[in-house]
């Protein structure tokens, strides 16, 4: 009731961690109420808490909130950290969902059951390098600016900062040839 | 770095697709709903696809893209966010946006499943269309009915028109599509089905001879796999 945000989810990453890094880079400070029995889902959704019965969920300013983009939405424009005008927010849209698209084909391969990981790595990490990478590498180098959009710290900054953390866990050396990244 | 085609330098925003539903039919469905008049330049051969890529014009290799405003725009929700902004179709403020955004993403989470059935390998389409028709009666429809019961307004949010409430049409439209008996325990929904098909603008684009592409045909979605290797 102090006013922060509530965060539900297992404590794991999932598709809640870029929730918690926005929140995090806006300085803003958060709970947690961590889902670990099957009843504590199930009571959630009793409790008519998800819409669509799933998480993340987020209590924010009176609202139960599902949907991470609609999450992330809320608190980067609570936080002024999505750019100034519609075409900024256009850009900061465009290299967002390119990065939700990488981080969702690593996620898949973590959990890619061990006999079919093989064949999927090389395709994951030509993609990385060749499809994602390159194309945020291009950005930075087309302005010479430090942050991605609009000369300031946006939310696609810190999503991307994730990203590239996750792309170092799964190889560092994939990163090798982008040093704007 | 990139060339401005002519019809873009007109105003007019000018689509990149294949000449059918899949990604791009909301952004249709978006610009026809705020009476924005779109050109379309369709994708027919893999060498088509290679030369927009060559042109480096899709960010990531990607459709949909749009040209619109000067930007040339890839990733669906990104061409949809900016298209309800310019239009004013997008809520009034940061709370409205939020539930317009909860409330599509629900929308956009069902038309994947409903996307991937028409993509899917012809072995697998029986499983993942009993999915979608589950999914669709118990999680989806059930959602969309209350928040209309909570409010009791012709609209989802804010007593207006908003993006999610074409949306939410287009997809009770191939829901329909799919098995119409699962509209029957939605008498809201119905309703709204048939407000917002009154619309001037959606009227028309529900009239033959719109912009707005007919269900998939299977023949050409194989066609489609062999060319585009999917």
């Amino acid at each position: 009731m102090a006013g922060k945000p509530v965060l539900h989810y297992w404590d794991a990453r999932g598709r809640m961690e870029c929730i918690r890094w926005l929140l995090a880079a806006a300085g803003v400070e958060f709970e947690e109420k961590f889902i670990e029995t099957p009843a504590d889902m199930e009571k959630l959704i009793k409790d008519g808490r998800l819409m669509f019965q799933q998480v993340p969920m987020v209590e924010i300013d009176g609202m139960t909130l599902v949907q991470t983009r609609a999450i992330l939405n809320y608190i980067a424009t609570k936080y002024d950290l999505y750019g100034k005008d519609a075409k900024e927010r256009a850009l900061i849209d465009m290299y967002t969902e390119g990065i939700v698209d990488l981080s969702e084909m690593i996620k898949q391969l973590v959990i890619c059951p061990p006999d079919q990981r093989e064949a999927k790595i090389s395709l994951v990490k030509d993609k990385t390098k060749n499809r994602y990478l390159s194309a945020f590498e291009k950005v930075l180098k087309s302005h010479g600016q430090d942050y991605l959009v609009g000369n300031r710290l946006t939310r696609v900054d810190i999503h991307l900062l994730e990203v590239l953390l996750y792309v170092e866990e799964f190889d560092s050396s994939l990163l090798d040839p982008f040093p704007l990244l | 770095m990139c060339e401005t085609t002519v019809a873009a330098m007109a105003g007019k925003p000018v689509l990149y697709y294949w000449d059918a539903r899949g990604r791009m039919e909301c952004i249709r469905w978006l610009l026809a709903a705020a009476g924005v008049e779109f050109e379309e330049k369709f994708i027919e051969t893999p060498a088509d696809m290679e030369k927009l890529i060559k042109d480096g014009r899709l960010m990531f290799q990607q459709v949909p893209m749009v040209e619109i405003d000067g930007m040339t725009l890839v990733q669906t929700r990104a061409i949809l966010n900016y298209i309800a902004t310019k239009y004013n179709l997008y809520g009034k403020d940061a709370k409205e946006r939020a539930l317009i955004d909860m409330y599509t993403e629900g929308i956009l989470d069902l038309s994947e499943m409903m996307l991937q059935v028409v993509i899917s390998l012809p072995e697998q389409r029986e499983a993942k269309i009993s999915l979608v028709k589950e999914k669709t009666k118990n999680r989806y429809l059930p959602a969309y009915e209350k928040v209309l019961k909570s409010h009791g307004q012709d609209y989802l949010v804010g007593n207006r028109l908003t993006k999610v409430d074409i949306h939410l049409l287009e997809l009770l439209l191939y829901v329909e599509e799919l098995d119409s008996s699962l509209l029957a325990p939605f008498p809201l929904l119905k309703a709204l089905k048939s407000r917002i098909s009154s619309l001037p603008n959606v009227k028309k684009f529900l009239q033959p001879g719109s912009q707005r592409k007919p269900p998939p045909d299977m023949k050409r979605i194989e066609e489609a796999r062999k060319a585009f290797k999917f």
